[in-house]
C-alpha cells in the first residue's frame, strides 16, 4: 500500500491539533443551521408575503445566492467584511457570518416548500379564529411546516457540515486543517487526508442514518 | 472607493496576456472541467442508480449503495485532496496523470452519488405496473429496463438532474484546492496581484452566474425536446449545492 501509515495518529496529536478544528467546524455547523434557518424563514415569509417590494428582494437575493459557487462566497464576505465594517476580521468570524447568509438561501426554498404544504384550511381556521397573520404563521403554520421539513432541513445541515471544509479557501482553522496541520508537521500529510475523510464520513453517515430514522417515524404518526 | 475597470487591460505579468484573457482561459477550464466531470457523472450516476433498483441482485444493489453513501458523505475538497495527493501514492502508475484528470473524476465520482440518488428515485417512482407490463411482453431485465423504465425515469428526474447540473458546475470551483487554473483559482490569484478584488469578483462571479444560467436553458431545452405530450411531470423539492 505505498508505505502508508494511519497510527502515526495518537490521542495528544488529536487533542493538539484535531480537535479545537473539529469544534470549530461544529460550532460553525450549528450556528450557520440555527441563523440560516431564522433568516431563511424570514425570507420564505417575504417571498409568500404577496407584497411585491419584499417578494422581489427575498427572489433576488435567494437566486442570487443560489446561483454562485459557496467558495466565491467566501471569498466575497471575506474581502467585504472588513470593507463594510472597517476594521479587519478573522476567517474563523467572516465564515460564520458567510454561512449564515449563503445558507439561508437554501434554508429559505425548504421553508418555503414547507409553508406551501399546509393545506390552506389551516391558514383559513387560524383566520376564522381571529387570529392575526403574525399568530397565524406562529401558532399554526410555521410549526406544522417546520416539523414536515425537519428531514429536509437535516440534511441540508450534513451538507453544511461538508461545506464547512470550504473554509480552507480563506485560511480558518477547521476540522480538515487541524488534520492537514498535523500531517505536515509529522510528514504524513496524505495519511492525514484519509483520517479527515473518515472522520467527515463517520459524521456525514451516522447523520444521515438518524434522519432516515426521524423520517420512518414521521411518516408513522402522519 | 473609485471603480477601476481598466485592470482586466493590464498585463498579468506572463508577457502578453492581459487580465482579460486570463479571467477567459480560467472559464475555459472551469467549463472543461465541469463538462468532463458531467459526462462521468450522468454515465456513472445512471449506472449506479440502475443497480440500485434491479430486482433479484442483492449484492449488485449493495454494493451500489456503499458508492453512493461513500461518495456522498465526504466533502468534495477532501475527495479532491484524496484523489490529488493520496491516490497516486497508493498506485505509483497513477503519478504521471495530470491533475485535471485527478479534480475531474473527484468531481465526476462526487456527482455520481448524487445523481445515482435522483435516478434510483425516479426509477422507483413509476408505477410497478409499468415493469410488470415489461415482464408480459417477455421482456428480458435488460430489455425492460432499456425501453420502458429508464426512458420514463429519465424524463422525471429531468428537474433534479438540471439542478445537480448546476451545482456540478459550481462545485468545480473547488478545484483551485489544486491550483486548477480556473476561474476562483484567478480571482484570488488577481485579487492578490492587483488589489482590485471588487472588480474582479464581480466579473468571475458574473461568468459563474451565465455559465449556471446557461446550463439552466440547455436543460430546459432538452426536458421540452424530450416531453411526451400530455404527459405533466411535478417537480420535487431540491436541496443541497
Amino acid at each position: 500500500m505505498g508505505g502508508l501509515d494511519l497510527t502515526f495518529v495518537s490521542w495528544d496529536i488529536i487533542s493538539k491539533f484535531v480537535l479545537g478544528g473539529f469544534m470549530f467546524s461544529v460550532n460553525l455547523t450549528i450556528v450557520a443551521t440555527l441563523g440560516g434557518i431564522l433568516f431563511g424563514t424570514v425570507l420564505a415569509l417575504m417571498r409568500l408575503s404577496g407584497i411585491k417590494p419584499l417578494t422581489l428582494v427575498a427572489t433576488f437575493y435567494v437566486n442570487g445566492m443560489r446561483s454562485v459557487p459557496l467558495v466565491m462566497v467566501i471569498l466575497w464576505f471575506f474581502l467585504l467584511v472588513p470593507l463594510i465594517t472597517g476594521r479587519p476580521v478573522g476567517a474563523e468570524l467572516s465564515a460564520t457570518v458567510t454561512f449564515i447568509a449563503f445558507e439561508a438561501a437554501y434554508f429559505s426554498e425548504i421553508m418555503r416548500a414547507g409553508i406551501q404544504s399546509i393545506p390552506r384550511g389551516q391558514v383559513h381556521a387560524g383566520q376564522a379564529l381571529g387570529m392575526t397573520y403574525s399568530q397565524n404563521m406562529r401558532l399554526v403554520v410555521l410549526p406544522q411546516a417546520f416539523r414536515n421539513m425537519l428531514p429536509v432541513l437535516l440534511t441540508q445541515t450534513i451538507i453544511l457540515f461538508q461545506d464547512t471544509s470550504l473554509v480552507y479557501a480563506i485560511g480558518a482553522y477547521d476540522l480538515l486543517k487541524g488534520f492537514v496541520t498535523a500531517g505536515k508537521i509529522y510528514g504524513r500529510p496524505e495519511e492525514a487526508y484519509i483520517l479527515a475523510a473518515i472522520v467527515y464520513f463517520a459524521v456525514c453517515f451516522g447523520l444521515s442514518v438518524l434522519v432516515k430514522r426521524l423520517q420512518n417515524k414521521i411518516a408513522i404518526i402522519r | 472607493m473609485a471603480w477601476d475597470w481598466q485592470v482586466f487591460l493590464n498585463d498579468d505579468g506572463s508577457g502578453g496576456r492581459t487580465y482579460l484573457q486570463w479571467m477567459m482561459d480560467a472559464w475555459g477550464w472551469t467549463l472543461s472541467v465541469a463538462g468532463s466531470a458531467w459526462v462521468i457523472a450522468m454515465v456513472v450516476g445512471a449506472l449506479i442508480g440502475t443497480l440500485r433498483t434491479l430486482p433479484n441482485s442483492p449484492w449488485l444493489v449493495r454494493m451500489a449503495n456503499v458508492w453512493v453513501e461513500l461518495f456522498r458523505n465526504i466533502p468534495l475538497l477532501v475527495q479532491i485532496f484524496l484523489w490529488y495527493f493520496v491516490v497516486p501514492k497508493i498506485f505509483p502508475v497513477m503519478q504521471g496523470i495530470p491533475s485535471f484528470v485527478l479534480v475531474v473524476f473527484a468531481l465526476g465520482f462526487f456527482t455520481s452519488a448524487r445523481i445515482a440518488e435522483q435516478v434510483r428515485a425516479g426509477i422507483q417512482s413509476l408505477p410497478k405496473g409499468q415493469r410488470y407490463a415489461g415482464m408480459a411482453m417477455g421482456f428480458t431485465t435488460t430489455q425492460t429496463y432499456r425501453y420502458v423504465i429508464l426512458p420514463m425515469a429519465f424524463r422525471i428526474i429531468l428537474p433534479p438532474l438540471t439542478s445537480e447540473s448546476m451545482n456540478l458546475l459550481k462545485n468545480s470551483s473547488v478545484a483551485f484546492a489544486v491550483s486548477i487554473a480556473e476561474l476562483t483559482m484567478f480571482a484570488m490569484q488577481a485579487q492578490e496581484e492587483t488589489s482590485r478584488g471588487i472588480e474582479i469578483y464581480i466579473a468571475v462571479t458574473g461568468l459563474y452566474a451565465i455559465s449556471a444560467f446557461a446550463v439552466n436553458r440547455a436543460m430546459a431545452f432538452v426536458e421540452k425536446k424530450v416531453q411526451i405530450p400530455g404527459y405533466v411531470v411535478a417537480g420535487g423539492v431540491g436541496g443541497g449545492h
